[in-house]
């Protein structure tokens, strides 16, 4: 019966490499991680030589997607939902160029944002670049799913989106597999403009991309994932996509006696919404995420139809789903919130004993206290971003990767007299390179700290880019080399960093101080093998 | 049959060896599972849970329904306390008495105890001592394992094989400590 047990991210990686995979780009990101992270460990992957080192950043990591599928080969790449805006750009324009070589691009999203500073749906950036997408109910759908996918993007030669929500990713199931099928040879576009977006293409590739909507609107009629199941109670009909299709089933053991439309590939099959219409008035839709398809069936169906969801409140509008809010919303009876007894206490994530950034945040502490109103921290995303909690609470800003040294730049463009950036090794190349270009360029005046544990280690102690060479990064960049520091943040150090720091915020231009420890979770890692 | 298990701790304790070795088990019994675990954020040194769910039949919610659960299992007193309220009447659980403290407002442990203990079907052992006594204070995860066992509606020489799978590769010492564990957990709870 069952094969294997499969995360949801496990069994994408497995059939990715059995649908002839040659090559993964991904940045790490809670929770599509473990895509890349189970190609990298595959003995399969090695043999075959299928690509799989991490990227820089998302941006990096779609492009290099898009070069092979350029080149014919199939490619798919891997990133958390705020890793899409940083991909934007190349994502937007993939889908204007197509691809030659099969091109799957998973989004893995955080509803509830259980690791995550948002909860944005990758759906509208599908929508948005007017591509498929591909939305799995369980493991083996997401398994066999990209074997669909690839053979779509091939057959019609644009990019397809795999979506995905943490509580796929990180659910295990059994998955059984297919056969492998071989890789690409390299192969070109015989059309030499296709890939060249200066405006005259540019508008030529976005018509054949408007012309192919209707193509993918005859997939999605014909795809087996869109399935309507009639149902003799027609009070309503439920439009169910992804994994909310479960929560809807969970309540009905013995099947649903509603009229049923599972979704599991947009664009939306519009016909068989419209069966679906044609026997209820009134529609309730199961989505994980925001109400997409609901604010869709307001365009689609006219008032008569009554459309109840996220938007209309019978469903919670944020978070994840739950069978608990499934059933409410099915009618059966509330369970009573069973009151968690009042000894049970927050127990919120915290840095690891140890940890070098533990050190670093207690002599910023100190230094922070004697500016007081005078000086912002402004951190950035990783497991420093835990400096805000107490103990230490120091740190006033965390938006988006790379924010640290630009915001600090501009709060000191604004007046604030000691801005200080708190930015991760892994962080500052993925994004805070550019921006200590500019704060350079304008000799604001701000210190920047990197944290460097030479690890990305929020995500679980991924290879980090600039390892070794991020002193020659700064210097390059413009770092005055009386301005540049390294140090051990150790408790011994303890003084010195504290005089570092006030030192270098008295300072009338850029500063960059490097308190440099191994993470001791890889580092114990390391031993332990 | 069907078993929903909440399986509950601190980031870093290992239920999800735990998980592992019951998914390995149900596997070769051919029972259809669904594992919901925690990665990323919460593994900080912050409360964990993994949603496990076992049946004969095709299962579709990843997650367990409040008051539903058949089973908590947990490693640490306080997160058994958390997920008391989605067992379903008569459920049980199974809980290590050893308090993981990397909180300032951790409740008193007397009072902790008492609320476990005035629970209907409540199991609360020293799985560390027991751990400690066989020689490795590394499988007091697989002491817990053994001590819900009876409720898993598994056999045992399912979960062995599951641990035999999962070890392997450690060598023959580390299967054998865990087998051990296993068979001394479970003597604790029909002793209890
Ligand atoms: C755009 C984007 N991509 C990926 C992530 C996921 N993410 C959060 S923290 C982090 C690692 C940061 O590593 P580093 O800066 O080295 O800090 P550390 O956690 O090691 O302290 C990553 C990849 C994210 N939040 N946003």
């Amino acid at each position: 019966m069952n094969n294997s047990l499969l995360l949801g991210d496990e069994a994408i990686a497995q059939a990715a490499l059995d649908a002839g995979l040659s090559g993964v780009y991904a940045y790490p990101g809670t929770p599509s991680t473990e895509i890349t992270e189970y190609i990298q460990a595959s003995p399969t992957a090695k043999q075959r030589g299928v690509h799989s080192r991490w990227s820089t950043n998302e941006k990096t990591a779609m492009e290099a997607a898009l070069g092979m599928a350029f080149a014919g080969k199939r490619a798919m790449v891997c990133m958390k939902h705020v890793g899409v805006n940083v991909a934007a750009d190349a994502f937007m324009n993939a889908a204007v160029t197509g691809v030659v070589g099969g091109l799957v691009f998973v989004a893995a999203d955080d509803p509830s944002m259980h690791s995550s500073q948002n909860e944005q749906d990758s759906r509208y950036y599908g929508q948005f670049a007017l591509i498929p997408i591909f939305e799995p109910s369980n493991q083996q759908e997401a398994y066999d799913m990209v074997f669909d996918a690839f053979d779509l993007s091939e057959a019609l030669g644009t990019p397809v989106m795999l979506r995905i929500t943490t509580r796929l990713a990180h659910s295990r199931a059994g998955v059984t597999r297919r056969a492998e099928r071989k890789e690409n040879d390299l192969r070109f576009s015989t059309n030499p403009s296709q890939f060249v977006l200066l405006p005259a293409n540019a508008r030529k590739q976005y018509n054949a991309l408007l012309a192919k909507q209707t193509l993918f609107q005859e997939a999605s009629a014909k795809a087996t994932s869109n399935k309507y199941t009639p149902g003799a109670d027609r009070s309503k009909g439920f439009l169910a996509a992804g994994i909310a299709y479960n929560y809807l089933m969970e309540h009905f053991p013995n099947g649903c006696p509603h009229p049923v439309l599972k979704i599991g590939q947009y664009p939306l099959p519009i016909e068989a919404v419209k069966t679906l219409a044609a026997d209820c008035d009134e529609l309730v839709v199961l989505e994980e995420g925001y109400p997409l398809i609901e604010e869709a069936l307001t365009g689609l169906l006219d008032s008569r139809w009554v459309i109840r969801g996220r938007i209309d409140g019978l469903l919670p509008r944020t978070g994840e789903l739950n069978p608990d809010h499934v059933g409410v919303a099915l009618g059966f009876p509330a369970v009573t919130e069973v009151e968690v007894p009042e000894q049970v206490r927050m127990r919120p994530p915290s840095l690891c004993t140890g940890c070098g950034h533990r050190d670093v945040f207690e002599a910023l502490q100190v230094v922070y206290k004697e500016k007081a109103d005078e000086c912002r921290i402004f951190g950035d995303i990783g497991c420093y971003t835990l400096g805000y909690l107490p103990p230490f609470r120091a740190m006033h800003a965390c938006v988006d990767m790379g924010a640290s040294i630009t915001m600090a730049k501009g709060a000191a463009d604004a007046g604030l007299k000691y801005p200080v950036a708190v930015i991760g090794d892994s962080t500052f190349t993925h994004s805070g390179m550019t921006s200590l270009l500019d704060a350079i360029n304008d000799r604001s005046c701000i210190t920047v700290i990197i944290s460097d544990n030479e690890t990305t280690g929020m995500t679980g102690g991924q290879q980090s880019a600039g390892t070794g060479k991020l002193e020659a990064i700064c210097q390059g960049l413009g770092v005055e080399p009386d301005h540049l520091h390294v140090l051990v943040p150790l408790k011994k150090n303890f003084d010195q960093m504290v005089d570092l720091l006030r030192r270098e915020m008295a300072y009338d231009g850029v500063s960059v101080i490097i308190p440099r420890r191994e993470c001791i979770q890889t580092l114990s890692r390391k031993k332990r093998s | 049959m069907k078993t929903d298990i909440i399986l509950a701790g601190v980031g870093g304790q290992g239920i999800l060896t735990i998980a592992a070795v019951i998914g390995e088990a149900a596997v070769r019994r051919q029972l259809f599972l669904k594992q919901a675990e925690v990665h990323g954020m919460s593994q900080r040194g912050g409360d964990v849970q993994s949603n496990l769910r076992l049946s004969d039949k095709p299962i579709f919610s990843d997650l367990i329904s409040r008051g539903k659960a058949d089973l908590v299992i947990a490693l640490e007193p306080m997160e058994a306390l958390r997920y008391a309220g989605w067992l379903k009447p008569g459920g049980f659980v199974v809980t290590s008495v050893t308090p993981f403290i990397n909180i300032p407002d951790y409740p008193e442990e007397a009072v902790l105890m008492q609320t476990l203990k005035a629970l209907p079907n409540a199991h609360l052992l020293d799985v560390d001592a027991v751990a400690k006594e066989l020689g490795s204070s590394r499988v007091s995860n697989m002491v817990m394992l053994g001590a819900a066992s009876p409720y898993l509606g598994i056999d045992d020489a399912a979960l062995e094989e599951g641990i035999i799978h999962l070890f392997g590769r450690k060598g023959a010492a580390i299967v054998d400590m865990n087998l051990k564990a296993l068979a001394a957990g479970k003597a604790l709870v029909n002793h209890t």
